[in-house]
């Protein structure tokens, strides 16, 4: 009954956003306030439609009604209730309807959060997302129903996958999907400026904070997928390049490079169709991204159980969509001005060579996912393309990107000159190569790697140092001190620095750990020990436990360093009763200098076991970066300038083809 | 009186030395009772350091996307052992590589080979790179030479915010 | 010229969106053998039946026979194992097996229980000749034509469909081949 409902809800969805897709439209074009009116409610409908829904689905696996297919097959009685619960989007199908519920969450907020938008506007922007809205509704109904039932009744469920049973499972899969869905409002928010011909500065001002939002998501949503990993699967590592990883960062490059383009377009006017253009990409890869995961056509521990008619929905969903998408700005962007004028040499160019830079290093992630299923198309033979071509094609890029990095946020708008930007990082480069210099010395081994990553991490510090330096020092004349003029700061240029600083730590991290990391395999009896790094490990031994849905065998390692005690590690192999899997569960202890990583292996003899120790220097940072690249997004969003009210509060129709040259 | 307190001062002092002694002794002899430097795995760490780094490059068959260097399913146990063993007898890693592809084709290479049909896949980045840096400085050069007409009205004129010695601006600072 | 630079995404688009579709069809887990068209690999082994006696490749030479891959403790082996018994009732061709990574207590009983289609089953316990073979799971199966070399290789279980579009024709061919 309750699935039932929960079933029903979602055609009564259908509804709501045709009639949302359709009448606010019609009504933007028309200049009818009233149907435009209709958007707000319909999407607050939505919204509860599909909340109940989903609550339907999370009731289901609470109570454990295995009359479910989707429960039978991802949840068991003996799983603990928050698994359980988070089992709900453990299957392909619920992850839809995960997407679904956040897709119409970001609608609303949309809908809530934009006052100062004039109707028409608003108007055109909910219609379209529920457009798509309707597409995953309808994708969901026809191949993807959460709710199917399964008869006869098992007794008990086939259990979650056991590498899933974690906290990761709760709080990895809602943030990414709120970033890959968040794309969505990017895109509609430019195929309403499309179809309005509002194409201009105003607009970018408005999208930029909900590109943020969604970017800072993204961020988030990453980099919890990677620590995860790291801390789960157990090989030590934090990014392989899986076909699954790259289409959750291909949008995140897109995004990346849409947040610098909006910076233009909202302060000059420059950069329309181009933005667009990405804005159109970002939401395009999303889709992408969904449908490498879903469909089968590439292999990976993380796609869902495939199923080519479901691929095919989601090829002709992609298609339609972006398709229609390129025609409507195909037909529109001739239209639409070129914006200000700037020199080879300005703020903007270098923003747009961020952005050129972006996309070439989305063009070889893509080519690199891409390259096995084209060359199998072409009849060509079977490849892989695995993490050593991904790690030689990506660094490099980057290192460029970083480079310009440092100049951008100093250079002026509009005009600036070489020799008087480099004038102004002259100190900044120096301290860069000293510093750089000094910390290869320091820790012991030197390879191009890592000197290029460490020159790169100072290089983004103290390049945001000098321009802090400058916003704060006492102008002549101005008698304000320093900490008076740091908080004037306006938080998008916090959010800008802290952000920034978020890559140099992230770099830092990954260059730390990809350069200094020990591993060291030894047979341990209880008394053993061995010392990694400066620390010593000495096994303890092991003891069996029970847990509620496996049984474990749990190691034992007492680790000091200079005869000082460190902490003690519990490494742990289950093996959960109902899938008969084996899993290691590594012992992991994370400090500000590095990780102790520690695997329980198999035994040897007797009570010999074998133990895998790591110590990984200053990985914690690679996601410590992310979390502030994240948060300065968030900081930045809440600037001043968008918590102004518009001076238009018009209705009026933005009914003429031409574009605002203002 | 006196002499009491000198007493004192050299019983503290005989205590102060012997107490670390004292325990610096038990100390190394517990070492001696319990330490036993855990024996590496292998008999050759380098070697398997060797052997780690060339399966990493190896693809598992019958995973979802492994290497053989972190797959502990039976093939992957197989195969790292051959790797194992042929960089034992002497063999280079471009041996053990061809070894693999002459048996499971170019598939079970991550690194994928350098051949007509991967030219694309290798070349394609950095020439896009050199092409679009390029590509973007001559359009800008182009665009700069367009006719003033031809550009919107700057919201800005020539104003710039700048860091350095500006002047104070109402409303708090400039618009990033 | 402008309009190039909007039709260029829409032809990335429709490639991307072409390549894709095509994909659908694919298998990208299906490995396919480079050893087709190759001398088959070497190889010594024991017999199942007898273990003093062994079978070299060079035994097997001037005549067509297929090699199928095979162990006790594979399921999909016990389901297209009615079809190889069924090769080898209507001597199609001559059939071997290879006992990969198996006891030898256990293989016997196997065979025992479901009948024994095979001229000779060969003993590779440590699994060498198979990866020799490329084998990465079984069941697999080889044809071999007379002067040696492999001309088919199908991974997983045979099937009905298989052996008549695929392995009937071939064998017809390389059996009338001199």
């Amino acid at each position: 009954m309750i699935a039932e409902a929960g079933h029903f809800a979602l055609w009564l969805a259908v509804g709501v956003t045709l009639v949302l897709g359709i009448v606010p439209m019609v009504g933007a074009q028309r200049g009818r306030a009233d149907l435009m009116a209709l958007a707000r409610p319909a999407t607050h409908v939505l919204l509860g439609l599909i909340v109940f829904s989903y609550g339907c689905l999370l009731l289901s696996f609470a109570r454990n009604d295995f009359s479910i297919l989707n429960v039978a097959s991802h949840s068991n009685s003996a799983l603990p209730l928050m698994y359980r619960l988070a089992a709900s989007w453990g299957s392909h199908e619920g992850s839809l309807l995960l997407w679904l519920l956040m897709q119409a969450g970001w609608a609303w907020a949309v809908a809530v959060f934009s006052r100062n938008l004039p109707l028409p506007v608003l108007a055109r922007i909910l219609a379209v997302m529920g457009l798509l809205t309707l597409s995953f509704l309808l994708f969901v109904l026809f191949t993807s129903n959460p709710f199917d039932r399964l008869i006869p009744v098992p007794l008990d469920g086939r259990d979650l996958n056991p590498q899933l049973q974690d906290p990761g499972m709760i709080f990895h899969p809602p943030m990414l999907y709120m970033g890959y869905v968040g794309m969505s409002v990017a895109f509609a928010f430019a195929v309403a400026a499309l179809i309005g011909g509002n194409l201009d500065a105003q607009w970018a001002r408005w999208s930029r904070p909900w590109v943020t939002v969604a970017w800072a998501f993204l961020t988030f949503g990453i980099a919890l997928g990677s620590w995860w990993a790291y801390y789960e699967l157990g090989w030590g590592g934090w990014w392989f390049w899986d076909a699954v990883e790259n289409a959750s960062f291909m949008p995140w490059l897109v995004a990346t490079a849409l947040i610098h383009s909006l910076a233009v377009t909202e302060k000059r006017g420059s950069f329309k169709s181009w933005t667009v253009l990405l804005a159109i990409l970002g939401y395009s890869l999303s889709l992408l991204g969904t449908f490498l995961v879903r469909s089968g056509v590439i292999t990976s521990v993380h796609s869902f159980a495939s199923d080519p008619k479901r691929g095919f929905f989601i090829l002709v969903m992609l298609a339609i969509t972006v398709g229609a998408a390129l025609s409507l700005n195909a037909w529109r962007a001739p239209k639409v001005g070129l914006g200000a004028r700037f020199s080879t040499l300005s703020r903007e160019s270098l923003l747009l060579t961020n952005n050129v830079l972006l996309l070439v290093a989305l063009a070889a992630v893509m080519l690199g996912t891409l390259y096995p299923l084209i060359l199998d198309a072409l009849g060509l033979g079977k490849i892989s393309v695995g993490a050593p071509y991904f790690d030689a094609v990506f660094a490099p890029i980057m290192a460029v990107l970083v480079f310009f990095m440092g100049l951008g946020p100093l250079a002026r708008w509009k005009n600036d000159t070489l020799p008087a930007l480099a004038v102004r990082l002259r100190w900044a480069a120096g301290v860069t190569v000293v510093c750089a210099a000094l910390t290869a010395w320091i820790g012991g081994k030197i390879t191009l790697g890592s000197v290029v990553g460490l020159l790169m991490t100072y290089w983004i510090v103290f390049s945001v140092l000098t321009e802090l330096w400058e916003r704060v020092r006492p102008a002549g004349g101005v008698k304000a001190n320093v900490l008076y003029r740091l908080g004037q700061l306006p938080r998008a240029t916090v959010g800008m620095m802290v952000a920034h600083l978020g890559v140099a730590v992230f770099v830092f991290g990954v260059t730390m750990v990809g350069t200094y990391d020990i591993e060291r395999d030894v047979a341990m009896s209880p008394g053993d020990s061995t010392t990694v790094n400066g620390y010593t490990f000495t096994y303890q031994g092991n003891q069996a436990l029970r847990g509620p849905n496996y049984d474990a065998v749990r190691g034992h390692l007492v680790v000091t360093r200079d005869g000082r005690a460190v902490s003690e590690m519990y490494p742990e192999k289950r093996v959960y009763r109902v899938q008969r899997n084996p899993m290691t569960e590594a012992a992991i202890d994370s400090r500000i200098r590095g990780d102790l990583y520690v695997q329980l292996g198999e035994p040897i003899k007797g009570d010999t076991w074998l133990v895998r120790i790591w110590v990984k220097p200053f990985v914690s940072w690679i996601w410590v970066g992310c979390l502030f690249m994240g948060l300065g997004g968030m900081w930045a969003v809440t600037d001043r300038r968008y918590r102004a009210r518009a001076t238009s509060a018009s209705t009026e129709p933005a009914g003429t083809a031409a574009t605002a040259a203002r | 009186m006196r002499a009491e307190r000198g007493l004192r001062r050299a019983l503290r002092r005989q205590v102060l030395v012997l107490v670390p002694l004292v325990l610096l002794v038990s100390l190394w002899a517990a070492s001696l009772v319990h330490a036993k430097e855990a024996a590496p795995a292998s008999a050759d760490p380098a070697l398997e350091a060797r052997v780690m780094r060339v399966a990493n490059e190896l693809r598992c068959l019958v995973c979802q996307n492994e290497t053989i260097a972190a797959s502990n399913a039976d093939l992957a146990v197989d195969l790292r052992n051959q790797v194992r063993e042929m960089l034992r007898q002497g063999r280079s890693e471009r041996e053990v590589f061809d070894y693999m592809t002459a048996r499971y084709g170019d598939f079970v290479l991550y690194r994928p080979p350098l051949k007509s049909s991967t030219v694309p896949l290798w070349f394609g980045p950095p020439v896009l790179l050199a092409v679009s840096l390029v590509g973007l400085w001559w359009m800008l050069r182009r665009r700069n030479r367009l006719p003033p007409e031809q550009f919107e009205n700057d919201p800005i004129g020539d104003a710039n915010d700048t860091p350095g010695p500006a002047r104070e601006r109402a409303g708090g600072g400039d618009t990033r | 010229m402008k309009v190039l630079r909007y039709l260029v995404p829409m032809a990335l688009l429709a490639a991307v969106v072409a390549f894709l579709g095509v994909g659908l069809g694919l298998n990208p887990r299906e490995v396919p053998s480079p050893l087709i068209g190759k001398p088959a690999p070497a190889f010594k082994l024991a017999r199942l039946d007898d273990a003093t006696q062994t079978i070299s490749r060079e035994d097997l030479l001037g005549q067509v026979w297929m090699l199928n891959v095979w162990a006790s403790w594979c399921a999909p082996c016990r389901e297209e194992h009615p079809l190889v018994i069924d090769i080898a009732r209507r001597q199609l061709v001559a059939v071997y097996g290879l006992n990969y990574k198996d006891q030898v207590p256990a293989a016997k009983n196997w065979l025992a229980g479901l009948g024994n289609p095979y001229r000779a089953t060969l003993v590779d316990s440590d699994g060498r000749v198979g990866i020799d073979y490329g084998v990465y799971g079984v069941p697999e199966t080889f044809i071999v034509d007379r002067q040696g070399v492999i001309r088919f290789k199908h991974t997983g279980p045979l099937t009905p469909d298989v052996l008549r579009t695929r392995i009937e024709p071939l064998l017809k061919e390389l059996q009338r081949a001199g």
